[in-house]
């Protein structure tokens, strides 16, 4: 059986906000030089839920399947030193980090198809930069296959999927027959670190290069034209409460509150 | 003007909040609104949903995400629509972009203002990367398809006397379901969920330790509000990961947000940003959340906190 995991290349949402900077002509995050890229925080939660499948079920061949205009492999490699087998890149110029999710939904499909034995994909519940939170269900849509959205656990029981998925107010399981597609929420924990032995095993995995052209992907026009991108106008100025000494400055921020008719 | 096809959550008879917030997003850009009710007992709900803004309304019993999204796209295929809006909510996350890509398009997701762009496409501005960004998109699909975030929209005021048609659909949904709930929980809590609270008091790795929070949970109880943490917190184990407010956890947008010993990460604040006051107490005044803050203490907050507490009991008399 072959478990699929996408994952994405993202800016790492991690970074200090004063290094976020939007060029407003170019309509695109620029990205300081010192800052390295990351996968995605929610895929390598998908990878995770992954390997944990594997570690219950045996066998299982965990295939990372990544899309984009270019990728640092390094970068990129961290789920196969996490413990994945194989790493598919799709890399390609017409998938810069533009929003348009139609054209990873269509390299995605392909590439699935030409995998043997797929029998779940896996994926982050959303990106860090787009935020669309829509590429794994447009998937399903194009296998035409089941979806199941922000779960938290996820088990393969003979030909089925059993998940746990986060309600806003509690959980339900949710089962549904292979091959199916899951998207992986944070509640599922944190994903493992590599260790030396992973880090030197995927040193020596050359992954797969595909190019939209050897899936048989031709661009379609874009879901969306991206009109402007802003930074969002600032809250204003934040009134520091100052007061004799702490206790006082404590007291003096309820009555702010209260004077602000916050509260 | 354009039509437009509202997706529409019924729970037990009532329509949703985020649901009715998407019917006022359909009724500003001035449109004929038809509502797609789905859920138990959406039947009982087509009247207070025509009182709220819909002309035409659909309704059917079924709340499966496949059962939605199969009926959504039949009724977009009756009514033509040229836009069809949704919640973006746990039911909209699971309807709305499957059903955009199977009328061929894809979601302009979590927006927080649409409108009618000069050539007639539909306008969507979204935050991106985390809310640290704002995006303003034109959908090119037709139908455009948008799901708008909680409270992006206000909710109009019911007129009983608005008269719409109503009618219930149809649609097989045999062999449509192919997943299927085995079980539902709730979680057992008390006070407001973070989502729905209108005063939130979050913790972050300046506390220090799982002790810090008793006095967060004081100052929640006292303010009818409910406690968020930050990720450093929720790693460090001492809240549960329910707690987190971020990219990464929960996205919340009260309307007083009280942050104490928290940085104010980029990631963070894609949690908070929606909050309409940010009031932050933190040792480094240099702190990112006071950036966003709109009253701050730089202090300590073991000294700051009890005083603001003393303080609140004294104002709200409780």
């Amino acid at each position: 059986m072959r478990i699929v995991v996408t994952a994405k290349q993202v800016i790492d949402p991690e970074m200090p906000l004063s290094a976020f900077q939007v060029d407003e002509a170019a309509k695109r995050v620029a990205t300081p030089p010192n800052i390295a890229p990351v996968v995605n925080g929610f895929d390598e939660q998908a990878v995770e839920a992954a390997l944990r499948i594997k570690e219950a079920s045996g066998d299982v061949t965990v295939t990372v399947v990544a899309a984009g205009d270019s990728f640092a492999a390094d970068v990129i490699k961290k789920p196969l030193a996490m413990g994945a087998d194989e790493l598919v890149l799709i890399e390609d110029p017409a998938l810069d980090n533009s929003p348009d999710p139609l054209i990873v939904v269509d390299a995605l499909a392909a590439a699935v198809g030409r995998l043997d034995d797929v029998a779940l994909v896996l994926s982050g519940r959303q990106a860090s930069d787009w935020d669309h939170a829509q590429v794994p269900l447009g998937l399903a849509e194009a296998l035409g296959w089941p979806v199941v959205t922000v779960c938290r656990k996820v088990e393969v029981e003979g030909g089925s999927v059993r998940v746990e998925r986060v309600l806003p107010d509690g959980y339900e399981i949710v089962e549904a027959p292979l091959p199916t597609v899951v998207t992986v929420s944070n509640e599922l924990g944190n994903p493992r670190y590599p260790n030396m032995r992973g880090i030197m095993a995927a040193k020596r995995i050359e992954p797969t290069l595909w190019t939209l052209a050897d899936l048989g992907v031709s661009p379609r026009t874009p879901a969306f034209e991206l009109l402007a991108l802003a930074k969002p106008a600032p809250r204003g100025v934040t009134e520091f409460i100052s007061g004799e000494d702490d206790e006082d400055a404590g007291r003096k921020l309820a009555l702010a509150l209260r004077e602000a008719k916050i509260l | 003007m354009p039509d437009v096809l509202v997706i529409t959550e019924v729970v037990e008879g009532a329509p949703t909040a985020p649901s009715l917030e998407a019917l006022a997003a359909a009724r500003s850009l001035g449109a004929t609104v038809h509502a797609l009710l789905a859920g138990t007992g959406a039947a009982d709900a087509a009247q207070a949903v025509v009182a709220h803004g819909a002309d035409v309304v659909l309704h059917a019993p079924h709340e499966e995400p496949e059962a939605v999204i199969a009926l959504g796209a039949e009724a977009a295929r009756t009514a033509q629509p040229e836009w069809v809006l949704g919640p973006r909510d746990a039911f909209g996350g699971s309807v709305m972009p499957r059903l955009a890509f199977r009328l061929g398009a894809a979601l302009a997701q979590d927006c927080i203002a649409v409108s009618a762009a000069g050539d007639g496409r539909l306008q969507a501005t979204r935050p991106v990367y985390g809310g640290n960004a704002l995006a303003t998109v034109a959908c090119n699909g037709r139908p455009a398809v948008a799901s708008l975030r909680a409270k992006a929209y206000e909710a109009l005021a019911p007129h009983p006397a608005r008269t719409g048609s109503i009618s219930a659909m149809e649609h097989d949904i045999e062999g449509i379901i192919m997943t299927r709930v085995v079980e539902r929980a709730k979680d057992a809590s008390e006070g407001p969920r973070l989502e729905d609270a209108k005063v939130i008091v979050s913790g972050g790795r300046g506390l220090g330790g799982q002790a810090a929070f008793d006095q967060l949970h004081e100052l929640a109880d006292l303010l009818g509000g409910a406690v968020g943490a930050s990720r450093a917190a929720c790693d460090a184990g001492w809240v549960p990961s329910t707690y987190q407010v971020g990219l990464t956890g929960k996205t919340v947008t009260p309307d007083l947000y009280v942050a104490v010993g928290i940085s104010g990460a980029s990631q963070h604040m894609a949690g908070c940003s929606g909050a309409r006051d940010i009031v932050a107490i933190n040792k480094d005044r240099g702190a990112n959340i006071f950036e966003q803050a709109r009253f701050g203490v730089a202090g300590d907050w073991q000294k700051v906190l009890p005083a603001f507490i003393d303080q609140l009991h004294e104002i709200l008399g409780r």
